[in-house]
Formats: C-alpha cells, sequence, structure tokens
C-alpha cells in the first residue's frame, strides 16, 4: 500500500509501540509533576522546574549519555534493575525511555498551561460543597484540564515518535526492536541509494506529526471554550 | 447558634471579630474593605484565624488554644459566592448534586424537587452554566448551596452581580427561600436594604472590627454608621388582608397599614419597610384629616441625637413592632417628646415600601 515496504512498516509500527508505551508511563508523571509545579508551594519546587525542562535544553546526545550512565548495566540505577532482571539499555523499553524523557517537558508544560487556566476559585466551592483533596483533583481539576491532558499525549506521542539523539544514544538502531521512523530515516541515508526509502519516510513522518498537530489543536480549543466562564 | 471570636491579620489589615448569630438571617454589613469577605472566608474554612475561636453548636471548628481545626470540607457550610463559580465542565443537574452527594450522614434540609421548584430551575437542568445568564448563574448557586444540606449558610453579596432593579426584585424572593429552607444564614453586603428587607439581626462591621451588633431595628438606631444615613429604615412583616382600587391592607404586628396597592394574593405574606425619615408624630389628639392615611398610636421608648439637630426616635407600637422616626430638635421641644411618652406615628401610604414575592423570577431571568 502507498509503494511501502514491510520495513518501512515495521519502523512505523516500532515507533508506535516505542512512543505508545513511553507516553503511557510519562503522562501520569507528567500530570504530577504539572500539578506539583502550579499548585505546590514548597521547597525545591524551582529545582523541581529545573529538572524537569533540563532535557529540552540539553542536546539529545547529552540526554541519551546521562541515561547510559544512570540505567547502563554498570550505572546505579541500570546495575539494581539488572538484579531484577531488567535491562533496558539497546531495548524497545530503553527507547521508550529516552523518547519519554526528552518528551516529558512538553507534556509538563502542556498540562500546566490547562492548569493554570482552571480557576482554582472552583477548587475552593468544591471544597466547602464537601468534596476532599483526591476528590477535588479528579472531579474538578483533571476534568478542566482534561484536554490539556489529551493535548500533552497527543504532542508527546509525536515527540517520542520523532525523538533521535537520545534514542540513538542510549537504545542504539536495532531494526524491529529500537529502530523508529528517525533512526530508520536516518540509516537509510547511510545507505547508497537509500534516498527514495528515507523520502517515503521522511512523509510518513510528516503525515503522523500533522495528524498530531490536528488533535491537539482541536482539545486545545475546547480547553479554552471550558474556561470561559 | 454560631459563635465566633477571632483576630486575623493579613498584610496590613487586621480583622478582629467577636459575635453571635443563631437562627434567621444575620447581616454582615459594612463598607469594601471592612473584612466581611475575610470573615465569610475564616468561617467557612478557607482562612485560619490567627488566634480565637469559631463554635456552630458545640462542634468546634476552629479554636487555636487547642489547635483544633475542622476542614472546610468538613463543615457541611452552604456558600454562595459573589461570583457563582459554577462548575463549567458539569451539567446544571451535576452541579446541583455536586454537595448533595457529599452530604451523606447530614441533617437533610433541602430536597432537589423542592429546590428545583422554588427556584424555577426545571427547564435549566441539562444545559451547561456556560449558557445561562449571569442571574441563571446565582439561581443555580444558590440552588447547589441548600443541597450540600448546609448547617449554615454563608452568603457573599449574591446579588452584587444583578443591577439595581433586579436586585430590588430579587430580594422577597431571597427573603422566601431562606425562610422556606429555615438554614441560619449570614448575608454578606454593603447595601443597607438588603439589610432592611432580608436580615432579622445585623453585625456591623468598619475597618475589621465589630462596630455594632444586634436586631436591626436595635442596630438601626444606635449604630451611626446606619442611623445617619437616609435610607435608615427598619421592616414589617405582615399578610395582605385586604385589596381595593386605590389602596392595599396590610396586617402587620404595628397594626393595620394602608399602603399604594400591591400586586399579591390575598392572604399572603408581604415584608413592609419603612424609612426613618418617612415617619412623622404627633401628641395630643389623634390627628384627623391627613392625607397621610397610617395614623397609629405608640410609645417612645428611646432617644438618640444623631448631632446636626436631629432626634432618632424608637416606637413600640402594638403588639411589639417597632419603629423608627426621624425628628429635629426643635420638634422634639415644641412637642415634649421624651421616654415613656405615647405618641401617634404617621405615616403615609406612598412612603410604604411593599415588596412583593411573586414576579421575580422573570427579572432574575436577565
Amino acid at each position: 500500500m502507498l509503494g511501502l515496504t514491510p520495513q518501512d512498516w515495521t519502523a512505523v509500527l516500532v515507533s508506535l509501540v516505542v512512543a505508545c508505551r513511553a507516553v503511557a508511563v510519562a503522562l501520569p508523571l507528567a500530570v504530577g509533576v504539572a500539578w506539583l509545579l502550579a499548585r505546590g508551594r514548597f521547597p525545591g519546587r524551582g529545582l523541581l522546574d529545573a529538572l524537569v525542562h533540563a532535557p529540552m535544553v540539553l542536546p539529545p546526545v547529552v540526554v541519551g549519555f546521562g541515561l547510559l550512565l544512570l540505567f547502563g548495566v554498570q550505572g546505579p540505577v541500570g546495575g539494581w534493575l539488572a538484579h531484577l532482571g531488567v535491562r533496558l539499555v539497546f531495548t524497545s523499553a530503553g527507547a521508550s525511555l529516552a523518547a519519554g524523557v526528552m518528551a516529558f517537558p512538553l507534556m509538563v508544560r502542556t498540562v500546566r498551561l490547562s492548569l493554570d487556566a482552571a480557576d482554582p476559585r472552583l477548587e475552593v466551592a468544591a471544597r466547602s460543597l464537601g468534596a476532599r483533596p483526591l476528590d477535588r483533583f479528579f472531579s474538578i481539576t483533571l476534568p478542566l484540564a482534561a484536554p490539556g491532558v489529551l493535548a500533552a499525549a497527543v504532542t508527546g506521542l509525536a515527540a517520542c515518535m520523532g525523538e533521535f539523539g537520545a534514542v540513538i544514544t542510549f537504545a542504539a538502531d536495532a531494526p524491529g526492536e529500537t529502530e523508529t521512523l528517525p533512526l530508520a530515516i536516518y540509516a537509510a541515508l547511510q545507505t547508497p541509494g537509500g534516498e527514495a526509502t528515507a523520502t517515503r519516510l521522511a512523509f510518513l513522518s510528516f503525515a503522523v506529526a500533522a495528524a498530531a498537530l490536528l488533535v491537539a489543536d482541536r482539545l486545545a480549543r475546547r480547553v479554552r471554550l471550558w474556561s470561559q466562564t | 447558634m454560631l459563635a465566633v471570636d477571632i483576630t486575623h491579620r493579613s498584610g496590613d489589615f487586621r480583622l478582629s471579630a467577636s459575635f453571635a448569630a443563631g437562627p434567621g438571617v444575620t447581616a454582615v454589613f459594612g463598607p469594601s474593605g471592612a473584612g466581611k469577605t475575610t470573615l465569610l472566608s475564616l468561617i467557612a474554612g478557607a482562612l485560619r484565624p490567627d488566634a480565637g475561636r469559631i463554635v456552630l453548636g458545640d462542634e468546634v471548628w476552629s479554636d487555636t488554644a487547642s489547635a483544633a481545626y475542622l476542614p472546610m470540607e468538613s463543615r457541611g457550610v452552604g456558600w454562595v459566592f459573589q461570583d457563582a463559580r459554577l462548575f463549567p465542565h458539569m451539567s446544571i443537574r451535576d452541579n446541583l448534586q455536586y454537595g448533595a452527594r457529599r452530604s451523606l450522614g447530614r441533617k437533610r434540609v433541602a430536597e432537589l424537587d423542592d429546590v428545583v421548584s422554588v427556584l424555577a430551575l426545571s427547564g435549566l437542568l441539562g444545559r451547561r452554566p456556560s449558557g445561562l445568564s449571569g442571574g441563571e448563574r446565582q439561581r443555580v448557586a444558590l440552588g447547589r448551596a441548600l443541597l450540600t444540606q448546609p448547617r449554615l449558610l454563608l452568603m457573599d453579596e449574591p446579588l452584587a452581580a444583578l443591577d439595581h432593579a433586579r436586585r430590588l426584585e430579587a430580594m422577597p424572593y431571597l427573603a422566601r427561600l431562606t425562610e422556606a429552607f429555615s438554614i441560619p444564614t449570614l448575608y454578606v453586603t454593603h447595601s443597607l436594604s438588603e439589610v432592611v428587607r432580608l436580615a432579622d439581626r445585623i453585625v456591623v462591621l468598619d475597618a475589621g472590627a465589630v462596630a455594632a451588633a444586634g436586631p436591626v431595628w436595635e442596630v438601626a438606631q444606635s449604630c451611626p454608621l446606619i442611623n445617619r444615613r437616609s435610607d435608615a429604615a427598619v421592616r414589617l412583616d405582615g399578610v395582605l388582608a385586604g385589596v381595593s382600587q386605590g389602596y392595599s391592607l396590610v396586617r402587620t404586628a404595628a397594626g393595620d397599614l394602608i399602603t399604594a396597592p400591591m400586586e399579591a394574593a390575598l392572604g399572603s405574606s408581604v415584608r413592609l419597610v419603612v424609612l426613618a425619615r418617612d415617619v412623622m408624630l404627633a401628641t395630643g389628639e389623634r390627628p384627623a384629616n391627613l392625607s397621610a392615611r397610617n395614623v397609629l398610636p405608640a410609645h417612645i421608648t428611646a432617644m438618640t441625637g444623631l448631632g446636626d439637630g436631629v432626634v432618632s426616635v424608637r416606637l413600640v407600637l402594638g403588639r411589639g413592632a417597632v419603629l423608627l422616626s426621624n425628628v429635629t430638635q426643635d420638634a422634639v421641644q415644641a412637642l415634649s417628646l421624651d421616654v415613656g411618652k405615647a405618641v401617634y406615628a404617621v405615616i403615609k401610604s406612598a412612603a410604604v415600601e411593599g415588596a412583593r414575592p411573586e414576579g421575580l423570577m422573570d427579572l432574575m431571568d436577565d
């Protein structure tokens, strides 16, 4: 179909698996961190803010290298995980980790924007009506921020599918395992006569990204509608 | 019975308040910046007082001496905000039931069907807050607060978002609401006419301190923040006893009052407001041949000089009803007015303000 080869489809599938897994794990964390940053008043808040945003300003290779040091078999976290029989480096799960870390600040920012748009006075009203903290979060805060959370999921998905530097550094390029679309494009360009493959994959990437942005835009519009009270 | 005795500081502002509020409507009255909303936030539990106690019945809500503090969500207050604060992602029905679902275990004071019919909300239930007018939103907010089965109702200038005419029309309706569900209510306002029409008791706040507290008729005479105002007044509750072409007859504790025609059903309860400046006094024989149709026997029970040669006279009439009359020092001397003296209170029919209980839902609809 569309002149795509089985290898092309494998790259798309690997990208989707890597990105979906990354977002599934990162999104709840991003919501929690965004809530802490938007509503929390605690010492070390500035530090958390800086730490969360670091992947945005660091070269992706540095992030991938940092992950290697932390999660490598000899690393402090990686060594502990190895005891449990879990290995992340050079695996599909590792690719998700690298992509998820890179997309994390983007997701936190998107969620936080919608949390800031959610009127905290409504939470006071909910409190006066008898809602306890967790109840308030799930009945008022999260639904009000839901369009932003969905938008964060979509942009996070797109960012994870597009991540290159951190993924190739931490998870390497293993076709069918860690070779996502950008890695496949890069590999094709390294191959003599691979330009046609690279072009096909580039268009595929573009289609996926455009679809994600369209969905994100629709959801952002709903956030604005809801905040007009 | 709500008992408040607290001090609280935020920035340069210092609030120090001590008062008690029983059943019925207690107005919290004062100019902007007097600390009314801060007081309400402390009672609701949104703020913790720096020092003091807040107690409802036998339940301690806040006590700095014993470090007791009941969180807002456990107090069971129905808080009606100036801005309705409806939840935009829920239907009106879900907004109304939000508090009701979380009020299990409290004594039930309001049922959904009653609230919906009293507030005329049946047509709104399926809609979202974004499509509602200001008046409609405020009605939903009232209903939501009532359905939380509150032990105390806090109203923070609920009519402030409405324009003057609508506010006047809405007041008798609010009065009916507080009577129908008989929940102790604190009603914050800086409008004296709302106080007179709605409240039984009043707490006057000025610059963070309680300037006066007590029955409205008493404070209306004794508190300089109120008695010097041209709209100082008292309320007479009565029943519409007769309607004729040119007038209405209202039976009150002060006696039968003739008022301008009212569009209310015979036998319905009405609230009349009589301004102190509209009450004349006469001594000696009962005056006749007056255009003022109401001549009621009364006794003077108190007199307070207001300055500028004006004296506020408190009268007791009929079955213990109280009226205030502002007269000049000159008149006091000419008529030898003094405490204990029997007089006639003379009130023009046209000067009696009657509050109609019906016909305001349309106006609250914007």
